[in-house]
């Protein structure tokens, strides 16, 4: 019996700052990959959990990915890596659904009009306006559907991110919920002008756009099997409400605006429409960058298409 | 193919002298701006002194110079203009945050509130802010022609470890002493019920603004401490990374 003998390779991590020698791995296999050599790295400094692991192949380069194998990257025998401390890391999963639950519980204590928030005679008692009912109604139906999708439709393509991200996002999320829900369940709100004719034409512009984007979300969903990390151009299904993706990139954003919009005409309320504002604005940071890396990796990427807003942004 | 190189080199050495002669223009601009803000800050300075030396008391001093404070002072947000564009290596927010509470203090705070103005604690922080604009300005200045004297330099570096500190109490001070009359005026405050479904109370905000001093102040005070460092010491500071 004739042995094949294998190519084992020295591993080598280093500070990228400081360049000292952290850890040094020999008999790697050839086809492990950065994932691999991560939880191995892990053994030899239990602190930095791969998640909060950067590797790279120069100190100030890009991160390597966890699929990347070790024989196919630009690297001798002796491989040398260097390292980046990325921070204290949390799930996506975990934030999303810390952000999400939090409006959704403010929400609802300000409707019930818990003690200490309006005057002490208003305490427990209803509105008698009945949009601010349906208002209560479609708040909460969003912020289920967001921690439903959360739970059952995203596939997140990076598993973590930096934990001080946690503190930012629900002081924005919470924040805003609590000041539109002050004014909308307020004892002294006012309702629209133009009465029920705004009313109904507002919920009807929030239940399409909540329809849209939930048919978004399972279009990007099916696109990418479980648990692959893969990128496709999403394109427009059966469904109508993805007929969208012709005229633009990131739909679910779109979708999310008009829901918005929808919700500041129900309710006429200035935080409301502040809220849509600040989100627009995030939301089209976050399209153009989608469709720049769109552009970036697929050579014959759809000309006609906009970052969120048809033809216009 | 080698007459396309060619051309390839004639229009780089094009946009060499385009960039060349844009930057001289910007040098030059930002030159007459820092010469301009200095005499500004300088004509301030002896209008107060002037003003104090002939009536002997502080009363009406504020009312003398406002309309050149004003100006001066809100003329200042073309800095934050020139940091965002990156042509003048400051922190964008740190620039803007400082540029943010002066134009804060002088419109919202003196300008409207009338019955503070003869406060001490004005005049505190008018003194306090002409010092350190007239070196931060000429010192500035004096960089960008290359032709900067010592004195400047540490001036600059040294006069806000005592400025700062005492141009803070003034301003916190001044808005501490507005507090009863905004409660009383009600002024740019606005209550329920009301069409857009929205409340501001001015004297709220007030206080915030107070508040957020404490988180703020530490931070510039201690990114000049740095700097100082930097330029006087030639030491090497490591920024944290992001």
């Amino acid at each position: 019996m004739s042995r094949i003998s294998v190519v084992f390779f020295e591993v080598e991590i280093l500070d990228a700052k400081t360049k000292d020698k952290l850890c040094f791995l020999d008999k790697v296999e050839p086809n492990a990959t950065i994932g691999e050599i991560k939880s191995m790295f892990h053994k030899s400094h239990p602190q930095w959990y791969p998640a909060r692991q950067s590797i790279r192949l120069d100190p100030k380069g890009k991160s390597l990915k966890d699929e990347d194998v070790l024989q196919h990257l630009p690297v001798g025998t002796t491989a040398t890596f260097y390292f980046r401390d990325l921070g204290a890391q949390i799930s996506w999963v975990t934030v999303f659904l810390t952000e999400y639950t939090g409006p959704l519980v403010i929400y609802l204590m300000f409707y019930f009009r818990v003690p200490f928030i309006y005057a002490s005679k208003y305490d427990f008692t209803t509105s008698k306006h009945w949009v601010v009912h349906l208002a209560c109604m479609c708040h909460s139906f969003h912020y289920v559907k967001r921690l439903l999708e959360t739970l059952f439709v995203h596939r997140f393509s990076h598993g973590t991110m930096p934990l001080r991200n946690i503190f930012k996002n629900c002081t924005y999320y919470w924040g805003f919920a609590a000041w539109m829900a002050y004014y909308i369940n307020h004892p002294l709100y006012t309702p629209p002008i133009y009465g029920e004719q705004q009313i109904r034409l507002a919920l009807i512009i929030f239940l399409f756009c909540q329809i849209g984007n939930f048919s978004i979300h399972i279009a990007l969903r099916n696109l990418r099997p479980p648990g692959s990390k893969t990128r496709k151009i999403p394109y427009p299904t059966k469904n109508p409400f993805t007929w969208i993706f012709l005229l633009v990139s990131c739909p679910n954003y779109t979708y999310e605006l008009g829901s918005w919009l929808g919700f500041t005409l129900m309710t006429q309320c200035l935080p409301v429409a502040f809220f849509t504002l600040v989100g627009f604005v995030q939301m089209t940071v976050w399209a153009k960058g989608k469709h720049r890396s769109y552009l970036k990796e697929f050579r014959d990427y759809p000309p006609l298409r906009s970052p969120i807003l048809p033809f216009i942004l | 193919m080698a007459s396309s190189e060619e051309d390839g080199t004639v229009e780089e050495k094009e946009n060499n002298n385009k960039k060349r002669t844009k930057s001289a223009l910007v040098t030059a601009w930002l030159t007459f701006y820092n010469i301009a803000m200095t005499a500004g800050w300088l004509v301030l300075a002896i209008t107060m002194m002037r003003f104090y030396i002939q009536r002997g008391t502080h009363k009406g001093l504020y009312r003398s110079i406002a309309r050149t404070l004003k100006f001066f002072q809100t003329f200042a947000l073309v800095e934050v203009r020139l940091t965002f564009v990156g042509i003048v290596k400051t922190s964008v927010i740190v620039n803007g945050v400082q540029v943010c509470s002066r134009i804060f203090m002088v419109w919202f705070v003196t300008n409207s509130i009338r019955q503070i103005q003869n406060e001490e604690s004005v005049i505190l922080f008018l003194v306090v802010w002409t010092v350190m604009e007239i070196s931060r300005y000429s010192y500035y200045t004096f960089s960008l022609l290359h032709h900067l004297p010592y004195f400047i330099k540490w001036a600059r570096y040294n006069f806000f470890i005592v400025l700062y500190p005492l141009g803070v109490a003034g301003e916190l001070l001044t808005i501490y002493a507005a507090l009863p009359f905004v409660r009383r005026s009600g002024m740019y405050s606005m209550r329920l019920p009301n069409k857009y479904n929205v409340s501001f109370d001015y004297y709220y905000c007030l206080i915030i603004v107070m508040l957020s001093y404490i988180p703020l102040f530490p931070q510039l005070y201690l990114h000049m401490l740095r700097q100082r460092r930097r330029v006087l010491h030639g030491e090497v500071i490591v920024e944290k990374d992001e």
